[in-house]
């Protein structure tokens, strides 16, 4: 860990506003280490929004510009095809953009960009709910979880963004995690490197909105990779795909018991999401080995 | 070009274009040797204008009747002519979200839509200009569903009055194509968004021979767009972060501010134009007002109708004359009542509809005359809505009924 403690340069300074313990922030602190000073960032109403206020203060060091919810990757277009004019082709632009903004209001004008390959980085900073309005479900929340707007549990499963978005043919798509952070670091360095639309999910488990302990916030994002419910891969140009942690060792129980969002879940929805984990790691795996396309 | 060729006599020196800041019209005029005439509908001149104008990035999404404006910068760009950032997304709430941080990163931003699109638009219209993101936009004004329909009416654009964009509205091709450079002057200076606004069909389909500026000419009066406020990585600045209530008023006084140096900017802008092109339109136009008992109010290509029927009233020997508002927003409210000085009645032509209200020209006159002594009478008149035929000789009924009439508060459906 010491080794990214001390990475360089620090491109989120302290005192932002984020909960404590909070692995937003955390995550946030390396993606945009790893992008360094000559990026510019576009971050909608989220989490990372308000990290990232009030004015007159900021607590990223790089220019910021928020746009409405809806519209993160259209505005993250309109801004680099104006560095591209301006002859800033080096400069990075980053979306550090929460699932609200990502899986629902903003998805129009994300697949849009896509489509149309434009070169920027967009980071979905994944809590899998709306936290921000006090934990609402979204459309990235998971099977059986308690939200204020799903109080007996979400009766549908969490919408598979990652693989509509390699479906896209865009040049790189990934998940990461903090847990696992040489692999997330890994990961923004060589989407940095890439030109072209790359998109990059990280699960951030929230505190407040899961019902998880203040210092759980890091357990809980490494039981969900080593369960199988938040696996780690990448796509590569829609159809290499590679499974970056090979085994889930846990049991889906275990990241369950973490969290007050799924309190009293019935045992027979305990198999039932296993079930769903597991058929999803099979295909997932099919898909590592054969290098298939998404939905082959 | 002398005054004695000028037209009626009337119509002379004096008279027309008299807006608050309006150039004096014996300004020496040396039209360019450059200069094209190209037959051009008024999209391709919004096209034309806007290439001139040199913007380097241009989020654009096709919508009846605007579409032609879009094909002809991509055809533009194709072979060459028109060196722009052109971004097709996926929808005209996209390409506004496109444009604000483009142009808030210090490039010239282009756009045009109508109708739905523009409503679609909606929110991010506030938020451009809240941002203060001097982005130009052509509206092609047509009607807005539901029921569908293609038809020219002005209520997609007058819907959008309060959404802090300044507003202009032409008559002709011609002053689509030369208001594109203008409205990027203004824009630029009061760090404000302008939306051209053009009648769907009568002005944005219409053919009309058009003077095509040379390049040259409109580089020489139209700088490079370069804000020392913008976003860049050298110079650190953000935008969008939450404010405090005392910073939020604060920021909507200056956008206040900014709007009250419109009518000022726009005289500058239009008078260097006409200085350099031969062309001016003033801020509101006044067109055959001398000694007029009655003047006929309105916008767009409702004025170039209007004016065919002032012309046969004076020929008839009625007091008619025409005042046509080039600006809208910010309401040129001390030109409007110079203007309207002396006149008895005023008859404002609405192709719009306010359900509810009426008229919403109606109803900013109303405002704008409120107190001044010797205001004219007001008469709203809602003509043309849904793009109903308005012929001169129906406008001249309109005005002699009106008189007979006496005012109503109330707007009046006519046709």
């Amino acid at each position: 860990m010491e080794r990214f403690e001390s990475r360089q340069p620090q491109m989120l300074c302290s005192g932002h506003a984020a909960c404590p313990g909070c692995i937003d922030a955390l995550s946030a602190r390396h993606i945009l280490a790893t992008m360094g000073p000559d990026t510019m960032a576009i971050i909608p109403p989220s989490c990372m929004a308000i990290i990232a206020g009030p004015q007159p203060m900021s607590s990223l060091k790089i220019p910021v510009y928020q746009p409405t919810l809806e519209s993160s990757a259209a505005a993250a277009s309109g801004l680099r095809r104006a560095l591209d004019a301006l002859g800033k082709r080096d400069t990075q632009v980053l979306v550090l953009a929460g699932d609200g903004g990502t899986y629902d209001i903003g998805f129009q004008c994300l697949s849009s960009a896509a489509e149309r390959n434009e070169d920027f980085l967009y980071v979905c900073l994944d809590n899998e709910g709306y936290m921000n309005t006090g934990a609402q479900k979204s459309s990235s929340t998971p099977h059986y979880a308690r939200t204020g707007s799903t109080p007996a549990g979400k009766t549908t499963r969490k919408k598979n963004l990652v693989e509509i978005m390699a479906a896209h043919g865009v040049p790189y798509v990934a998940t990461a995690s903090a847990s696992h952070l040489p692999d997330l670091v890994r990961k923004v360095e060589k989407a940095k490197s890439i030109r072209g639309t790359r998109f990059l999910s990280v699960l951030i488990p929230c505190l407040d909105g899961w019902g998880l302990a203040d210092d759980a916030g890091l357990t809980a994002a490494r039981y969900a990779v080593e369960c199988g419910a938040f696996p780690l891969y990448e796509v590569e140009d829609g159809h290499r795909w590679t499974l970056n942690v090979t085994a889930k060792p846990r049991p889906v129980a275990d990241y369950l018991a973490l969290q007050g969002r799924y309190r009293g879940l019935a045992p027979d929805r305990v198999e039932a999401l296993q079930s769903e984990i597991d058929a999803a790691w099979a295909l997932l795996e099919r898909r590592a080995s054969e290098g298939a396309a998404p939905g082959a | 070009m002398s005054h004695a060729t000028r037209g009626p006599a009337s119509a002379a020196s004096g008279d027309r274009r008299q807006g608050e800041f309006a150039p004096a019209t014996d300004t020496q005029v040396n039209p360019p040797r450059t200069t094209r005439e190209m037959l051009l509908t008024g999209n391709e001149a919004v096209a034309w204008g806007a290439r001139l104008a040199r913007p380097q990035v241009c989020p654009v999404y096709p919508i009846t009747p605007q579409t032609p404006v879009l094909e002809a910068l991509t055809a533009f760009q194709a072979e060459g002519a028109f060196d722009a950032e052109i971004i097709t997304p996926e929808s005209e709430h996209s390409v506004m979200s496109a444009c604000i941080p483009a142009s808030l990163a210090g490039t010239r931003v282009f756009t045009a839509t109508a109708s739905q699109g523009l409503l679609l638009m909606h929110e991010l219209l506030h938020y451009a200009s809240g941002a203060r993101a001097p982005i130009v936009m052509a509206n092609v004004n047509r009607t807005v569903a539901s029921p569908w329909a293609f038809w020219p009416d002005q209520t997609d654009s007058l819907a959008q009055r309060d959404t802090g964009w300044v507003q202009l509205y032409v008559e002709t091709a011609q002053e689509a194509l030369d208001s594109v450079p203008q409205a990027f002057r203004v824009a630029e200076q009061a760090l404000l968004p302008v939306m051209i606004n053009l009648d769907a069909f009568y002005v944005s389909h219409a053919m009309e021979p058009v003077d095509v500026p040379a390049q040259e000419e409109v580089d020489a009066y139209l700088p490079p767009f370069a804000p020392t406020q913008r976003l860049d990585t050298a110079v650190g600045s953000s935008w969008g972060n939450v404010v405090s209530q005392d910073m939020f008023y604060r920021h909507r006084q200056a956008l206040q501010e900014a709007m009250e140096r419109v009518p000022a900017l726009l005289a500058q802008a239009d008078g260097e134009w006409q200085r350099r092109f031969g062309r001016g339109y003033g801020v509101v136009e006044r067109y055959r007002c001398d000694d007029a008992r009655a003047v006929v109010v309105t916008l767009g290509s409702m004025a170039g109708t209007a004016r065919v029927a002032v012309d046969a009233m004076r020929d008839a020997g009625e007091a008619v004359g025409l005042v046509r508002l080039r600006l809208f927003r910010p309401l040129p409210v001390l030109a409007l009542r110079a203007a309207l000085q002396g006149v008895a009645d005023a008859v404002v032509l609405d192709r719009n509809h306010s359900p509810g209200a009426g008229g919403i020209l109606h109803q900013e006159l109303k405002a704008a005359l409120y107190g001044v002594p010797g205001a004219p009478r007001v008469h709203g008149l809602l003509a043309g809505v849904g793009g109903v035929n308005v012929p001169p000789q129906r406008i001249a009924a309109f005005v002699r009924t009106s008189l007979e009439r006496g005012p109503a508060n109330e707007s009046q459906w006519v046709r």
